[in-house]
């Protein structure tokens, strides 16, 4: 096959420069640019395309960028570098005097697209028939057909065979002279198809089309809506698990914290925040030390913002937090104005403007899964969250780490007549949170703007999340921040996303008032008391 | 629910009571008369805080019947409602109101309107105050009418609240420890003073303290796991079989 | 409850100094010669006047905080709303004088290509429908609020967060063109109130000596309530919910009444700022805003009345005087201030000076050994 494809475009090759060698479709098409109208050179590209002179794809390029010159009745390619070349036998020439480049409007850049179109797609490079195909497809134009027919003859790939198929089946079934049975194939083409722009195609028959066609049109055309609807509902669920898991991650911590001691931390978002950051000076020292490991970075950044807002989180418990024990609305003012302190130093030392969090080549680029588009780095967000919450499950149930807070969470008294250092706890767990904050941090750096302002929009969301779970019940947060993630997310389609975010406030407000401890609440008397 | 005609002032009947699967009242049934005191005992998780929520509104049962005078349903109306049908509760550690002056602890506990309109224009009024006089006389705090509650000792905070019970004009007084944490003449004292109250209003009370319920001198009912376990004087309940292993484990 | 008990020492030297503020700035201001040093300048007057509306809000939240225990973190909405209220009234005020010259509808709507005034602006012409609208929009949102809050006994964090919540989400909702009160730019370009153009300094001290007559209002008005038996349940209530509950007062029912009020109060305040800054605009809903209100009475120290007056005037000048200097440290202090004061300073500045004083008095009396003091425990 791939021996085949060779001979034929050796053969193509060769033709062409036979067709160089005598005066041929292209040399006569040539000085239908020097007359510089736009009816004349419009003519002039599809004799050129469909000359198969070796000079004839660098022409239209060259059309297409303004660079094709006519000077005294001869035309002339300018290159890149300013250097001419003559078109007729692809000589280097020097510039001419006097030389303007022929001008395009629209029409013709459509004509340009379309022979571009069809003259690469037998390009050996497949990115480039595939571009091609997909020119094609745009442009409808009848004149690709041959090509597009030998493109199809010898394609091996099943994928680009498709994207062929489809571009000659948008040409036939925009071609009044096509016959019923071949445009009822194209239908099927195109609904196998089953996209966007398979459905403009479908919805926009040219007039004059038989009706048993318009007929198969207009059903495939449902067919495909009904499609991409389904495609589209799933894809707004993706999105709000994708929202969820950052929920996730950044009420997790909170919900720690919240559940063991009862205080509302308000700098739990800078903790994120100081986790974005610390994402942010990995990769600086990456880039100037150690580029090789870029794509490493937020890994070797994760262990450093857990420890680092970790600590800045028990720094906070020891001296402030633990003086207010018993008082949790004290607590909450303190911490605020910690958030305050904390917003302000980052914005000291790192200055108000947003910061640049690079991306690893790992993470970017997008997974296509029938009509859904999954990118890498909301994949990797949504499956780090549940590492994370798997960590944390496993940690509280089997350390005595977990074992302690679990204790706390449930009966404080209890636990310390056992002999549990409470406040020893609480400092602990109150590390562990503002850990888990600063790796959500981590994540959230690949999506977010990492600015000082980064924490400050999660605090309200997080209470929501834990409130809406129930507290201090890991599996009421995961089930809470995935809720209002896909809630969220369904809601936007409907009414936009400001309205949708105020509808879902509302309703926590309400649900608050109706189940004040959340879904999954911890009850009998140890909580009433 | 038809309400069954009782002679009683508190009537319970089947009330169960259960948190995750644990059953804090278990089928529980009890019938208090006017002006009758009745000491409740009962070992720890007996269910006697729960009955207490029970009848004062707090807590809601899974299921029985719960009247009082024979015609309010109590598992039908809060807190508020209850206490202005004429039931009072003390709890078990004494709470009152720290930041207020004992007096107006009282002013506060007097049996008056007690919506927001008439509170904001309420004037004191002679009545008032000879009422508020007699209180401090009877719970021994005339003297320390002007100091915040805050400030008073752990027996007298008790008193205090009794006090406040007393003000409310209750019909039906419910205690809860009213002996902790006092010393041996402040619980005699206290013991003669329920004595006294119980003469016109019912009372329950609810103690460990077995020299306290033998001062009181009353019928007994000893709770456990949240059911009646037997019923009597408090000779005969200590003498009953089950309530000895009960409480000593056997 | 007698005129005695509503006028106690401290309410009078309020009065005092609030009365004298009243006449000394307008005099300061206008019968002092401009070169000497003792005169106001015209610029200081709205800023004092937003002094003066701000106190009135933080009197609000002392009204709730101090005294009944709900920390409210969304009062910036009532205020918000209030001044929104206000705004309308300026806005129809100007008339045919806008950019647009539309004699009816304010720039902002001849700009997104409205056809005629939405419903909820019909009446804002007329100030006294603003003014009953000012305490009536914040007086039904937190009647509604409230009474879903406080009949499903949300308290404590939980009621902190979700007014928090409430006002984010009014920021939200005004942040949008289509609520039709001028989306993120908010209402502004006001030319005069009552026919007096707002800009001139004669309408400024008018303005200011309104403002403190609203706060001396308020003061009685709040003093009345909390020296009331209504105010004695209201402390109950913050200190031992469930013992009212078990006296027979309807906890709810009290929250509510306080919580209204308050948000009459601060919708008040709101209206009485927006002439004097000359503009409203959604950023005044934002959480953070109503966070700073807690810490003006946490400073001035809650429960007093007195406090969160003296807290709102300080915690303000010294926040004009930061970021004038030292823009970069205002945070700092902001934040070390809601430390320090929750940590070190629980009662506020009038609270430790209270201790001090006792204190100082205790010592005093106890010098000369003969007579036992009254307030000494047995």
């Amino acid at each position: 096959m791939t021996s085949l494809r060779t001979f034929l475009q050796a053969f193509v090759l060769l033709v062409g420069m036979a067709a160089a060698a005598v005066a041929g479709p292209y040399e006569d098409a040539l000085p239908r640019f020097a007359a510089d109208s736009y009816a004349d050179t419009e003519a002039a590209i599809g004799a050129v395309a469909g000359s198969g002179h070796g000079q004839s794809l660098s022409l239209v390029e060259a059309l297409r960028d303004e660079r094709l010159m006519i000077a005294a009745g001869q035309v002339y390619i300018r290159d890149a570098a300013g250097k001419f070349v003559d078109a007729a036998t692809g000589q280097a020439v020097e510039p001419p005097a006097g030389a303007k480049p022929v001008r395009v409007n629209n029409r013709v850049r459509r004509a340009i697209e379309a022979a571009l179109g069809s003259m690469t797609l037998l390009s050996t490079d497949a990115g480039t028939r595939l571009d091609a195909a997909r020119a094609v497809f745009r442009s409808r134009d009848a004149a690709a057909l041959p090509a597009l027919e030998k493109a199809i003859a010898q394609e091996s790939d099943a994928d680009l065979r498709n994207a062929l198929e489809s571009a000659r089946a948008a040409i036939v079934l925009s071609k009044p002279d096509a016959s019923s049975s071949q445009k009822l194939a194209a239908i099927e083409i195109l609904h196998a198809r089953g996209d966007q722009d398979a459905l403009a195609l479908l919805s926009s028959l040219p007039p004059g089309t038989s009706a048993d066609v318009s007929e198969a049109a207009a059903k495939a055309a449902e067919g495909i809506r009904s499609r991409l609807a389904l495609w589209s509902a799933v894809q707004n669920v993706w999105y709000g698990v994708s929202l969820g898991s950052v929920l996730l991650l950044a009420a997790i911590g909170l919900s720690i914290t919240f559940g063991t001691m009862g205080v509302i931390n308000m700098a739990h978002g800078e903790m994120v925040m100081i986790g974005a950051y610390a994402t942010f000076l990995v990769q600086e020292v990456i880039r100037t030390h150690a580029p090789g490991l870029f794509g490493a970075s937020l890994f070797i950044a994760l262990p450093l913002a857990f420890l680092v807002a970790g600590l800045i989180g028990i720094l906070i418990e020891r001296t402030v937090i633990r003086f207010l024990y018993g008082r949790p609305l004290e607590t909450l003012l303190a911490t605020w104005g910690i958030s305050l302190i904390l917003q302000q130093g980052v914005r000291t030392i790192f200055g108000p403007t947003n910061r640049e969090v690079g991306t690893p080549a790992w993470m970017s680029g997008a997974l296509e899964l029938g009509g859904l588009s999954l990118t890498y780095n909301r994949i990797a967000i949504v499956v780090f969250a549940f590492a994370v919450f798997a960590t944390l499950l496993l940690v509280l149930r089997y350390t005595s780490l977990g074992l302690y807070v679990r204790a706390v969470t449930q009966n404080r008294r209890m636990a310390g007549s056992m002999g549990i250092r409470t406040n020893r706890i609480d400092a602990l767990a109150f590390g562990l949170g503002s850990g888990v904050a600063g790796i959500a941090g981590v994540a959230l750096s690949q999506i977010d703007n990492v600015s000082p302002n980064l924490g400050q929009g999660y605090i309200i969301d997080s209470f929501m999340v834990v409130v809406f779970g129930g507290v201090g019940n890991l599996w009421g947060t995961l089930v809470g921040a995935m809720t209002l993630g896909v809630a969220n997310k369904l809601l936007e389609p409907y009414a936009g996303a400001v309205l949708g975010k105020i509808v879902l406030l509302v309703a926590i407000i309400l649900f608050i008032q109706r189940r004040p401890r959340g879904l999954f609440a911890l009850k009998g008397r140890a909580v009433e008391a | 629910m038809s309400a069954p005609v009782t002679p009683t002032l508190l009537y319970l009947d089947n009330v169960s009571v259960s948190f995750d699967g644990f059953r804090a009242l278990n089928s529980l049934s009890l019938a208090i008369d006017h002006a009758e005191m009745r000491a409740i005992i009962g070992p720890n998780g007996a269910g006697k805080t729960t009955m207490m929520d029970v009848i004062t509104g707090k807590t809601r049962p899974n299921e029985g019947t719960a009247l009082f005078e024979g015609s309010h349903d109590l598992t039908a109306l809060d807190e508020a409602a209850i206490a202005e049908l004429g039931i009072g509760r003390k709890f078990q550690t004494p709470t009152v109101f720290e930041m207020h002056s004992v007096e107006d602890n009282i002013l506060l506990a007097l049996k008056e309107n007690r919506s927001p309109f008439a509170t904001l224009l309420s004037r004191r009024t002679a009545q008032e105050r000879e009422r508020i006089e007699a209180l401090l006389e009877r719970v021994r705090l005339t003297a320390h009418r002007h100091r915040k509650a805050g400030e008073l000792s752990h027996g007298q905070k008790q008193w205090l609240e009794i006090g406040m019970l007393l003000a409310q004009q209750p019909k039906l007084l419910l205690i809860d420890e009213p002996a902790a944490g006092m010393t041996d003449q402040e619980t005699a004292d206290t013991a003669d003073l329920l004595r006294d109250i119980a003469k016109t209003q019912a009372v329950i009370v609810v103690e460990h303290d077995m020299t306290f319920v033998r001062d009181l001198d009353v019928k007994v009912t000893c709770l456990h796991e949240g059911t009646v376990l037997a019923e009597g004087t408090l000779d005969a309940v200590s003498a009953n079989e089950r309530v000895v292993e009960v409480y000593l484990g056997r | 409850m007698t005129m005695q008990s509503v006028l106690d020492r401290q309410s009078i030297i309020v009065l005092l100094l609030l009365g004298a503020a009243a006449i000394l700035v307008p005099v300061l201001n206008v019968a002092v010669d401009p070169a000497s040093p003792f005169h106001l300048s015209d610029h200081l007057v709205p800023l004092l006047g937003k002094y003066i509306s701000f106190a009135l809000l933080a009197l609000s939240v002392d009204l709730i905080w101090g005294f009944c225990g709900i920390l409210s973190l969304g009062h910036g909405a009532f205020f918000a709303l209030g001044g929104y209220a206000m705004g309308m009234y300026l806005m129809r005020q100007v008339g045919p004088r806008g950019v647009y010259a539309d004699p009816i509808l304010p720039d902002f709507m001849v700009f997104l290509n409205w056809k005629e005034l939405p419903w909820f602006w019909h009446g804002f012409d007329w100030l006294p429908f603003a003014a009953v609208m000012v305490l009536l929009v914040p007086g039904i949102l937190a009647f509604v609020f409230g009474w879903f809050a406080f009949r499903s006994r949300v308290t404590g964090v939980y009621l902190s967060i979700i007014t928090q919540a409430m006002t984010f989400a009014l920021m939200l909702a005004f942040f949008r063109n289509d609520m039709g009160f001028g989306g993120n730019n908010g209402l502004t370009d006001f030319k005069e109130i009552l026919g007096f153009p707002i800009q001139a300094a004669s309408t400024r001290i008018v303005l200011f000596v309104l403002s403190v007559a609203a706060l001396v209002g308020g003061y009685l008005l709040c003093r009345w309530v909390v020296s009331s038996k209504f105010g004695k349940v209201l402390v109950a209530v913050r200190d031992a919910e469930s013992r009212t509950r078990f006296l027979g007062y309807r906890v709810e029912h009290y929250k509510l009444a306080v919580f209204t009020l308050s948000a009459m109060l601060a919708g008040v305040a709101g209206a009485l700022y927006v002439p004097q800054v000359g503009i409203i605009n959604p950023s005044e809903f934002a959480p953070a805003n109503s966070i700073e209100v807690v810490i003006w009475v946490a400073v001035g120290g809650r429960g007093t009345l007195a406090g969160p007056i003296l807290g709102a005037l300080l915690v303000n000048a010294g926040k004009t005087w930061f970021t004038g200097v030292l823009p970069e440290f205002w945070l700092f202090a902001l934040g070390g201030l809601f430390v320090f004061v929750t940590l070190l300073m629980p009662r506020g500045i009038l609270g430790a000076a209270k201790d001090l004083w006792a204190h100082a008095g205790q010592r005093l009396k106890s010098r000369p050994i003969s007579e036992p003091v009254s307030q000494a425990a047995e």
